[in-house]
């Protein structure tokens, strides 16, 4: 008996070792990649921030003075203050146009599907190729804007040219360039809204307004909330635009935002280490601000 | 009634203000891609041509390789989205329908991968690139990519969807396991596998950071990188219309693909975003 025991003891045993090596044979491909281009990498950017190296000369240990030299350099406060302008004004203008078309488009009218693509058609196009359109939008002495803009007595304005409005030219593309995404998404998440909600409001006689308010924002708020988080993440990180249309970081480095001082450090004066210090900082932020958001809106986001 | 149409009048006034705001730049670019250099600075400015500049479109094509970058393009979105699709379905499969240890720990830890963002990666892995060799070449462009949590996160959701009886009657038939994949879960998750691809040739097609810093030599430039250097070159100058021509050769495929699969594009949008 228990001989008997023993034997499917170990066939099961047996089994169970077979099926994890099969399991993780067909895991092999794709954690291969996550290990050697996500994980190792992570903790290769913490070490090599403890460094001095320009890639070339053997590397020298310094300890946490590259953290005290960013802390010290004026160009990373510069950097911080203008991405920290381009999300806050970026952001809440995506938000709330994107959810006013949505709203809009939400009101059972005819052209759905034109409209929609209407506004699609910025999100899948390519970042550099519109970025260079609005370069040419945007010239002080021939472009479209100042031309439209004199007809109602206004301008002609320096945009990308100008310091003071470098950075909110960028902004006003990059809204134009992300809006349809959001209305996307904003519209597929009023059009799961359960219509006999409504219904049953209007018979209790809930005026439009109080409808949108207890009925359309809570139930939307799942689709909000994701539109939050993701718009965060992607505007702490904006690159693409603001290198092709303000080479350099802008006029007075007024468009320099993060990720362009971090390129700029590794790639045009070659301070690895420094640069692997901005690039920790930038994320360890970003992970944060992503955990507050979770742990202070998630409450407050309404599940079914 | 009457109340019901000034509503809609003013709905479709407002959109089709915005609307216009956002095809405005696209109009504006096909006009100037068709000037001659000097009908670009007239004024007043004409958005139709007085005649058409088509050879425009021949010019750009010789002040730069587009050709060649645009074959670059295109193989490395092909191999990468064939590369995400291979193994995100192998992983999806063995987290959604096979049992081992440590499988719920380690998806977690794929799953963890979803917050890290690229900047912290980017230059441990430029050295991780330069000290293989991999500099300005395609592996540079290609093996990164071949797998993102993002995929098999999608394609593990989908798989668990499908009865399970169904790969039992098949093991019964005598189907080995990566036969079962082949022919018969990859067909029935179609849908998962078509967002699956779109976004990984669209993230690998529209890729720019990495791109820029890892490729140097003008042979290797991928399409948005090549146009960058375009307008660092001409847009000193003032050759609006080669620019503009340009940026229409590059947006024109991906627009093309879109207008004649919208509806597959932002349902797979819609789809994932609020799931993902």
């Amino acid at each position: 008996m228990q001989d008997i025991n023993a034997a499917n003891e170990t066939s099961r045993r047996r089994a169970a070792i077979k099926r994890t090596v099969v399991g993780y044979s067909f895991l092999t491909p794709a954690s291969t990649i996550m290990i050697l281009f996500i994980f190792v990498p992570v903790f290769m950017a913490f070490y090599l921030s403890l460094f001095e190296w320009d890639l070339i000369s053997p590397k020298t240990f310094v300890g946490l003075r590259n953290y005290a030299r960013i802390f010290q350099s004026t160009d990373f406060f510069i950097a911080v203050r203008n991405t920290f302008y381009f999300v806050l004004v970026q952001l809440p203008l995506d938000f709330g146009i994107s959810l006013g078309v949505a709203l809009l488009l939400n009101q059972k009218i005819r052209g759905l599907s034109f409209y929609r693509t209407v506004f699609f058609t910025p999100v899948i196009t390519s970042t550099v190729a519109v970025s260079a359109v609005w370069l040419w939008l945007y010239d002080p002495f021939d472009g479209l804007f100042n031309y439209l803009l004199e007809f109602i007595g206004l301008g002609p304005y320096g945009w990308l040219n100008d310091p003071k409005m470098a950075m909110l030219s960028v902004i006003i593309m990059s809204v134009w360039k992300g809006l349809g995404y959001n209305v996307v998404l904003f519209l597929a998440g009023l059009q799961s809204i359960d219509a006999s909600l409504y219904e049953a409001a209007s018979i209790d006689g809930a005026k439009p307004f109080q409808q949108f308010r207890y009925i359309t924002l809570p139930q939307l708020s799942p689709t909000m909330y994701f539109v939050l988080i993701m718009g965060v993440i992607n505007s702490f990180k904006v690159f693409t635009q603001i290198d092709v249309m303000t080479p350099g970081g802008g006029p007075l480095k007024s468009t320099m935002v993060i990720v362009y001082l971090i390129y700029q450090q590794a790639f045009n004066s070659f301070r690895f280490g420094e640069a692997s210090a901005l690039s920790v900082l930038l994320s360890a932020f970003i992970l944060v601000l992503t955990l507050l958001q979770r742990f202070f809106l998630e409450k407050r986001v309404h599940y079914n | 009634m009457r109340k019901s149409y000034i509503k809609q009048f003013v709905i479709h006034f407002v959109l089709i203000v915005l609307g216009a705001a956002m095809i405005l730049p696209f109009a504006w670019m096909i006009s100037t891609s068709l000037k001659g250099y000097h009908e670009i600075f007239r004024y007043p400015p004409k958005w139709i041509p007085d005649s058409p500049q088509w050879s425009n479109y021949l010019e750009v094509w010789k002040l730069a390789p587009f050709g060649r970058f645009y074959v670059n393009s295109v193989f490395v979105a092909l191999v990468t989205t064939v590369g995400q699709v291979i193994t995100g379905v192998l992983a999806a499969y063995a987290f959604s329908r096979m049992e081992f240890w440590g499988r719920d720990k380690v998806f977690m830890l794929f799953l963890a991968t979803l917050m890290v963002p690229t900047q912290v990666t980017l230059i441990p892995t430029y050295i991780v690139m330069s000290q293989m060799g991999w500099i300005d070449s395609y592996q540079a462009l290609i093996i990164p990519f071949v797998s993102t949590a993002f995929s098999v996160f999608l394609l593990r959701q989908f798989f668990l969807t499908i009865p399970k009886e169904l790969e039992e009657a098949s093991i019964m038939d005598g189907c080995s396991k990566l036969r079962f994949i082949c022919s018969v879960l990859m067909p029935l998750a179609k849908p998962a596998i078509a967002s699956v691809s779109l976004f990984g040739f669209l993230g690998s097609w529209n890729s720019y950071l990495w791109p820029l810093i890892v490729i140097n030599s003008n042979q290797m430039r991928t399409l948005p990188i090549g146009l960058r250097y375009f307008v660092s070159q001409q847009g000193g100058g003032s050759e609006w219309h080669y620019l503009m021509a340009a940026s229409l050769i590059v947006m024109l495929p991906v627009l093309i693909v879109f207008f004649a699969a919208q509806k597959q594009f932002i349902e797979g949008i819609a789809r994932s975003g609020i799931k993902g």
